[in-house]
C-alpha cells in the first residue's frame, strides 16, 4: 500500500526513563507491524529526539502560540520524513502532534501504537479508527457490521 | 548605554541554592561553560526572548525577580534534551521546576492548575474530573458492547480492582471521557497476550498535572494514591500508558 510511518520517541519513556534500548524495542514493534520498508526515522531521534512541545503541561498552559512555535521543529522533522503517519506512544505527544499536523497543514495522521497493532492483527473494528485517515479507514475492518 | 547595564543583586539566587541543595553534585549549576549546546537544540529557544543558557545565566546572576516575571518557565517542557547534550550535565529542567514552584499557586497557568485540582478532588485522580463511578460505568458499558459485537472477544475482561492481578494499568481520562472506543484496542492486545491486569477504583488516572504545576504535595498525593492501590490489590507491576 506504500503507506509510510515515522515514530515519535516520547521524552518521558526514552530520554528520561529507559534510554536508547527502549527506543530500539519501539522500532522492533513498529517495523514488525508496518513493515521495515515502510518505516522512516526522524533525525535526530531516540535519546537525542526533540520534544514535540506537548509535555510539561504545555498543552494546558494557555500559551497556544508559543506551544505551536515550539512544535514547529517537530512538524518540520516529520514532514522531512515524508511519512503519512506519525506514531505517538504517549497521550501528550499524540494530542500535540495531531494539533501540529492540522495547524501547519502537514496532513499526516497521528496514531496510537495500539491502533496499528490491532490493525495488523486484523482485529481492529470500525469504531476504533478515529485516528486513521482514508487510506487505512477501510482496510481489514473487523466486524464491519458493528459500525456506528 | 549605562542605563542598559544589568544590575546584579549581589546575592546568590534562591533558585540556584534550592536546586543545588536537592541534586547530587549541586546539579552542576555552577559549571556552565556558556557553550550554547543546550540552546541550539532546545525547541523553546527564542520563545519569550529566552533560551536555556540565558535562563541559567539569569539564575547565576541572581536575577530572581526577572526570572519570576517571564513566563518562559511554563514554555520549557522539562524534556531534558539540554542535559543530554550538555558537556557539564547541567540540570536546567530542575531549575525550571523550582521556578514554577516559586510562583504563587493561584497565579500559575489556569489550565494546569484546574487539571491538578480536578485530580486532587477525585479518588481516581482524574485530571478531567471523572468520578470513579462514571469510569466504572463507561468501562463496563463499552466492554459489554464489544463482547457482544465481536464474539471472538466475548471472554475479554476489563476489571477494576481485581485482587492479585499481575499488572495495575492506569488510564488517561481522555478515553473514558471523550472517546471510549479508543480504550478497546489495548484491552484486546492484553487479552490476546493472556495478561492478568486491572484498573483501580482509586488512582486510575494516568495523568499528573500537579507535577507540571510544580505542586509537590499534589503530585505526591497522586503517585501515593496509585501506588497504595497497586499494593492493596497485590499487583506486582504498575503499568503506565502515558
Ligand atoms: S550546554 Fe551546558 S555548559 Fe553549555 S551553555 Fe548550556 S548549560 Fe552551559
Ligand atoms: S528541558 Fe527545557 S530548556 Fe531543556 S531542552 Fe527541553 S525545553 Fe529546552
Amino acid at each position: 500500500m506504500k503507506v509510510k510511518f515515522t515514530v515519535q520517541d516520547p521524552c518521558q519513556i526514552v530520554r528520561k526513563s529507559y534510554g536508547d534500548p527502549i527506543a530500539e524495542d519501539l522500532r522492533f514493534v513498529v517495523k514488525s507491524v508496518v513493515g521495515e520498508e515502510n518505516f522512516v526515522d526522524m533525525a535526530p531521534n531516540r535519546s537525542n529526539n526533540y520534544c514535540c512541545g506537548g509535555g510539561g503541561g504545555f498543552l494546558q498552559s494557555g500559551h497556544y502560540e508559543e506551544r505551536r512555535l515550539y512544535g514547529r521543529l517537530k512538524d518540520e522533522q516529520i514532514k522531512a520524513t515524508g511519512a503519512d503517519y506519525c506514531i505517538a506512544g504517549c497521550h501528550n505527544c499524540h494530542a500535540q502532534i495531531h494539533d501540529l499536523s492540522e495547524h501547519y497543514k502537514g496532513h499526516y495522521g497521528v496514531v496510537h501504537l495500539w491502533t496499528l497493532l490491532c490493525l495488523s492483527l486484523g482485529i481492529l473494528g470500525p469504531n476504533e479508527r478515529e485516528y486513521l485517515k482514508d487510506d487505512l479507514k477501510d482496510v481489514r475492518v473487523f466486524h464491519p457490521e458493528s459500525a456506528m | 548605554m549605562s542605563a542598559d547595564v544589568i544590575k546584579i543583586g549581589g546575592k546568590a539566587s534562591r533558585f540556584l541554592d534550592k536546586v543545588k541543595g536537592i541534586l547530587p553534585d549541586n546539579g552542576n549549576l555552577d559549571l556552565c561553560l556558556t557553550c550554547g549546546m543546550c540552546s541550539s537544540g532546545c525547541p523553546a529557544t527564542g520563545l519569550a526572548g529566552l533560551d536555556p543558557r540565558k535562563f541559567l545565566r539569569m539564575a547565576v546572576l541572581g536575577l530572581d525577580d526577572e526570572i519570576l516575571k517571564t513566563k518562559w518557565a511554563w514554555m520549557c517542557t522539562m524534556c531534558q534534551r539540554c542535559i543530554y547534550v550538555c558537556p557539564m550535565k547541567i540540570d536546567i529542567p530542575q531549575l525550571i521546576f523550582n521556578v514554577r514552584n516559586a510562583w504563587p499557586r493561584a497565579e500559575r497557568p489556569k489550565g494546569i492548575l484546574g487539571s491538578c485540582d480536578f485530580a486532587l478532588k477525585t479518588e481516581g485522580c482524574s485530571a478531567m474530573g471523572a468520578t470513579s463511578e462514571d469510569f466504572d460505568f463507561v468501562v463496563n458499558d463499552v466492554l459489554e458492547e464489544y463482547q457482544e459485537a465481536q464474539p471472538e472477544f466475548k471472554d475479554m475482561q476489563a476489571p477494576i480492582d481485581k485482587q492479585g492481578a499481575e499488572f495495575f494499568l492506569n488510564q488517561n481520562s481522555r478515553e473514558p471521557v471523550t472517546e471510549p472506543d479508543e480504550m478497546v484496542p489495548l484491552w484486546k492486545i492484553l487479552h490476546l497476550a493472556g495478561v492478568s491486569w486491572t484498573y483501580g477504583s482509586k488512582g486510575w488516572g494516568g495523568e499528573n498535572y500537579c507535577l507540571f504545576l510544580a505542586d509537590n504535595d499534589g503530585w505526591k498525593h497522586i503517585v501515593q494514591t496509585a501506588t497504595d492501590q497497586t499494593h492493596q490489590l497485590g499487583c506486582r507491576t504498575y503499568l503506565n500508558t502515558e
